[in-house]
């Protein structure tokens, strides 16, 4: 990635930094146009990054994460979706499915489970929208029902990131009355009895990242895989979707500077009328509007970060940075494709996928327009 | 079992490189200097054998201040510790200087086998695993693509020009290695934090009983009496084709055997 100016807390971050550039270089790099073309889920890749601490940065040293701030992790996010944003966004959506526990287990289901999650071998989903509704999550319909030492669930849940790849889902379901105070978290594994993975959506784009239906057909979870206690579901769905939305964010501005990493390199070598376009005024101002709000984009998904990792309410920011940096990423992916005329147009050159890519940003981890109504409500 | 992987630090082979106008040696402080690429290959190769055999693995290097940074990057994949040698005497040392000062240091470790890159990529000699051996009296078994450890007995898959020959030795032993051996592993984050904690043992050549004679410039039996660019890459054939360009072209690429 071109030379970002980073003020960093600590010298471990700046090695993680450096370690982070070093596989997204050797391994993201060389293999997205590929793995993006065939619609292939890159496994192992995952796995290389789980070996070198990347599925557990935020979370506590004492069950083998790497403890690291927000501010550190989502600057991680970024380099490597500078790269392929799809795999930033697996490293996003993992991180999230590991946060229920992580913050709302037991000590005991931590001890038991965490080390595992967060250990790089494993992958996560988080399973909340349903074909009914994603925004209206409080209304959720999917039910459990206590059967002895387990739950039985039924239901469909939609729009699921790493459905049919994943080790383990997050499953927010109904056991009690309507409304945001009926629902609860079940953490199931993979091999849950009634847990059914369906057909892969056809995507505009993240094609390599497979996203479905799970359907859950009198799932049997055992009781003791309640996260928090019954009806505080919705309470930790939200709380695991602020910090998602800051990942959502680091992505967006990591996919925008590598459009304009890209356009730049060849506004710099076309020549037309004699020069390299880039000396052209109206070309230039393009990218230097770029430069401009992904520098913007980024200080704001930082500040959001800071304030989390202070302890601090930050909500409301991450919902303006996913919001601002989202929006941004679509529009400098579109205008990266202006820059390239006919060449962005064409699957040649990465920024054509780049500007499919950016759409998702702005409807995953709550739609641009429920990001609006947080920041509404808040004033 | 113990084992020592000799590191060397190298100017980056992906950028470029010079030699020096003054004494035609490696031109280091201008160059981004990293750990020689098939040193890599050696230290996970160690790391495997420490994960099936147990024992102890220690980086040894030879090499000015600067290539503490390449100390910690390989103890970053997972080597206990490291032994730096060190000393101002040591700029201008040719091949035999250094495998007098490695033999020394490796005799102060008495390990079972030391493994090493079948060539550095700055002067890509070939010669250190067979010098080594010699002086320490340990067996040479070079240019492995394969190494099977059973108890004391090393088996290797030779890599030659043709195929491969299949070479057996007791240790102790020095086994040089190619980049088929394996597929070295990255850093982890904590193995980079738990880097910083391992202990680099800094030697003098006196520690190692080396006098300041026997290496440098003037120590050395070798030396480069001057040097000059690569030249340029000549302009290559040209077929105009009148009717009979493909017969050319067949002709020249079986001149060339490429056909």
């Amino acid at each position: 990635m071109s030379s970002v100016a980073r003020l960093l807390p600590t010298p471990e971050a700046h090695d993680l930094l450096e370690l982070t550039s070093e596989l997204a270089d050797k391994e993201l790099a060389p293999n997205a146009d590929d793995y993006e073309a065939r619609g292939e889920f890159p496994r192992e890749l995952i796995r290389t990054l789980g070996r070198s601490g990347l599925l557990g940065l935020p979370y506590s040293a004492e069950y083998g994460g790497a403890e690291q701030p927000y501010e550190v992790y989502l600057q991680v996010l970024e380099i490597l979706a500078g790269r392929w944003v799809g795999i930033a966004e697996a490293v996003s959506v993992h991180t999230l499915a590991c946060y229920p526990l992580a913050h709302h287990g037991s000590t005991e289901q931590r001890e038991r489970w965490l080390p595992d999650l967060i250990g790089g071998e494993l992958l996560g989903a988080y399973c909340l929208s349903e074909p009914a509704g994603g925004s209206d999550a409080a209304n959720l319909t999917t039910r459990a029902v206590r059967e002895g030492d387990d739950y039985v669930v039924t239901g469909t849940k939609a729009w699921i990131t790493h459905a049919g790849v994943a080790d383990f889902y997050n499953v927010f379901c109904r056991t009690g009355g309507p409304g945001p105070k009926g629902i609860s978290c079940l953490l199931a594994p993979a091999d849950t009895p009634g847990l059914n993975p369906q057909a892969r959506e056809k995507t505009m784009g993240l094609r390599a990242s497979p996203v479905a239906q799970v359907a859950l057909d009198g799932a049997v979870v055992p009781a003791g895989r309640l996260i928090g206690a019954e009806g505080e579901g919705f309470r930790i769905a939200m709380g695991a979707l602020d910090s998602g939305r800051l990942g959502i964010a680091a992505c967006a501005v990591g996919l925008a500077q590598g459009a304009l990493d890209y356009a730049t390199g060849y506004a710099k070598e076309r020549v037309q009328f004699g020069r390299p376009i880039i000396e052209m005024q109206g070309l230039g101002f393009m990218l230097a509007d770029a430069a401009t709000e992904i520098a913007a984009a980024r200080a704001l998904m930082l500040h959001a970060a800071r304030l989390r990792d202070a302890g601090l309410a930050y909500s409301t920011e991450a919902a303006k940075a996913k919001l601002f940096a989202t929006d941004m990423a679509m529009k400098v992916c579109t205008d990266m494709v202006q820059v390239l005329g006919g060449a962005g147009y064409v699957a040649d050159h990465p920024v054509e996928r780049y500007f499919r890519e950016a759409k998702v940003l702005q409807i995953v981890e709550g739609t641009n327009q429920i990001q609006r109504m947080v920041i509404a409500r808040s004033l | 079992m113990k084992i020592v992987v000799l590191v060397k630090q190298v100017p980056d082979s992906g950028a470029e490189r010079n030699l020096r106008a003054d004494d035609n040696s490696v031109d280091r402080a201008s160059a981004n200097n990293v750990i020689n690429e098939m040193d890599e290959y050696a230290i996970e190769e160690a790391l495997r054998l420490q994960e099936a055999h147990g024992g102890e693995v220690t980086v040894l290097t030879m090499g000015p201040d600067r290539a503490t940074e390449s100390i910690r990057k390989a103890l970053s994949m997972g080597p206990d510790g490291a032994v730096h040698v060190l000393d101002d005497a040591l700029p201008g040392t040719d091949y035999l200087g250094t495998s007098r000062v490695l033999a020394a240091a490796i005799g102060t470790l008495s390990p079972d086998l030391v493994i090493c890159g079948a060539e550095a990529t700055d002067a890509r000699g070939q010669v250190m695993a067979h010098m080594l051996a010699e002086r320490l009296g340990f067996a040479a078994l070079t240019g492995a693509r394969k190494l099977t450890v059973e108890g004391a007995q090393l088996t290797v898959e030779r890599q030659t020009e043709e195929g491969y020959e299949v070479v057996t030795a007791a240790t102790p032993a020095v086994v040089s290695v190619w980049d088929t051996i394996n597929e070295p592993r990255y850093p982890s984050f904590k193995g980079i934090m738990a880097a910083k904690k391992k202990p680099v043992d800094t030697k003098s050549l006196a520690d190692l009983g080396v006098s300041a004679d026997q290496v440098g410039w003037g120590g050395s039996a070798t030396t480069v009496l001057s040097h000059s660019k690569r030249p340029a890459r000549s302009a290559g054939v040209k077929v105009t084709d009148s009717g009979e360009g493909g017969v050319a072209l067949v002709d020249y690429l079986s001149s060339e055997k490429f056909v």
